[in-house]
């Protein structure tokens, strides 16, 4: 059977790479290009740790199909920071102790991101509902939601 | 190691085509959160998968003369961004939102979800009610279907070989019309409905003149309460109607007793969701907004 090649963007970077048709997303971004910042926890889409988005939109990596990456616009965590600069919602998961582990930790960042892109002044229900997708074992979520909450206050406030 | 083939259709004919060359071993690939789920369990073996969305028919919505159709594989959450749809049909809308989360809602389409054909499937207990019509396209043609008698059975639809579903079409709205739809799981979000229950009425003053109620995960498919909606027809609303009403939700159930619910608990529940979203129908129609907790 021959592999499918396809022509995508990661990262703002154009990519290429071959797969099976039945790969997902998240394998060929982990075991082929190398970006394991994406994990998997589940793989059926129920814990979010391996959140992506495609073309502007929020997705588990473990139930998209690698080929569908051709012709798409894909960020993962890996383009978050600005370089060396972190992004505020990194800089404020460390600072507020928002992960233990870290392997959920990924996800959420991708998943708080998205949200304050669409919503910069979510109420506490919203966001812990916004998040219900991403599992954490070890926080219990409360940091992790303290620090969406001020990240969006600080962004509102510097965007004054 | 495998046979598996990938194709993006670009039209509906050719997805038909593929479908039928794939003789049965043929799977649409939607938003992929059942099929994917349902391959890496083993239940599904594709031999080609056929993806949709780059048939831009099936990815988007259109409104004509106030009747909406809506691409099979559009994703809920572009449903739910959109003003009009969502205004005449919040219940459908929020029957589509409830399905998994903000990540799942991002590939998750309502046609995806109609035919996964779970009996509790959250958006077809409202597209059930909303009246819709599914649009299937095959080798000998295009047909329309009644979404009530599209599944068949847990699992299973009323599709033949080479038979796709491109849109589902909800009917122009007269006035003073809304929706609801209300389940019941033992969390807040993120699981799957002992009891799904979606109301559409249009209403002349406070009197309701038309109704529709579907109903899931208390039977193998969702039903069609025809005997629910009689009992709202005419009626204000009042104790008795709504009472009426909720017997006959109770009466048409033929749920199973597993983990989530009893027989006894669904059967009940069903008729306090009747109730509950049937109001909710109608305060949407006199203008009192309920919205539930997604923050866009």
């Amino acid at each position: 059977m021959a592999k499918i090649h396809i022509t995508t963007t990661i990262n703002g970077a154009p990519t290429e790479f071959l797969c099976e048709p039945q790969q997902t997303l998240l394998d060929v971004l982990r075991d082929q290009l190398g970006l394991t910042g994406s994990k998997e926890g589940c793989g059926s889409g129920d814990c979010g740790a391996c959140t992506v988005t495609i073309d502007g939109r929020l997705v588990c990596s473990c139930l998209v199909l690698a080929p569908e990456a051709e012709g798409a616009k894909i960020e993962t965590i890996e383009g978050m920071a600005d370089g060396d600069t972190l992004h505020p919602l990194q800089k404020k998961f460390i600072e507020m102790a928002a992960l233990q582990c870290g392997i959920c930790t990924p996800g959420f960042l991708m998943a708080s991101k998205s949200l304050l892109e669409r919503n910069p002044n979510p109420t506490e229900t919203e966001v812990r509902y916004w998040l219900a997708g991403n599992l954490c074992r070890c926080t219990g979520y409360d940091k992790i939601i303290t620090a969406v909450l001020d990240v969006a206050a600080e962004m509102r406030e510097s965007a004054r | 190691m495998s046979d598996i083939q990938y194709k993006a259709a670009k039209t509906v004919r050719e997805a038909v085509g593929l479908m039928a060359a794939a003789k049965g071993k043929g799977y649409i690939l939607a938003g992929g959160t059942d099929l994917l789920v349902q391959m890496k369990s083993g239940a599904r073996t594709p031999g080609v998968i056929v993806d949709v969305k780059k048939i831009p028919e099936m990815v988007s919505v259109v409104e004509k003369n106030g009747a909406f159709t809506i691409g099979a594989a559009t994703p809920a959450a572009v449903l739910g961004e959109h003003k009009k749809l969502r205004k005449a049909w919040p219940g459908v809308i929020e029957a589509a939102n409830l399905i998994g989360s903000t990540q799942v809602q991002g590939r998750a389409s309502a046609g995806g979800n109609l035919c996964n054909a779970s009996p509790a499937a959250d958006s077809v207990p409202a597209l059930v009610a909303a009246g819709c019509i599914v649009n299937v396209a095959g080798p000998n043609g295009k047909r329309a279907v009644p979404v009530e008698k599209f599944c068949t059975g847990p699992g299973k639809t009323s599709l033949k070989t080479g038979e796709i579903v491109v849109s589902l079409t909800l009917p122009k709205r007269p006035k003073n019309s809304s929706d609801a739809y209300l389940r019941l799981i033992p969390r807040t979000e993120m699981d799957i409905a002992v009891v799904g229950v979606g109301v559409s009425l249009t209403m002349k003053g406070d009197t309701v003149t038309d109704a529709r109620v579907g109903l899931g995960a208390v039977a193998p498919t969702v039903l069609l309460v025809d005997k629910a909606a009689k009992a709202l027809i005419g009626s204000k609303l009042d104790d008795a109607a709504l009472d009426a009403a909720a017997e006959a939700c109770s009466a048409a159930c033929k749920p199973i007793d597993d983990k989530r619910g009893t027989i006894k608990y669904r059967t009940k529940i069903a008729g306090v969701l009747l109730k509950r979203s049937a109001m909710i129908a109608r305060d949407r129609i006199n203008g009192i907004e309920h919205r539930g907790h997604r923050p866009v």
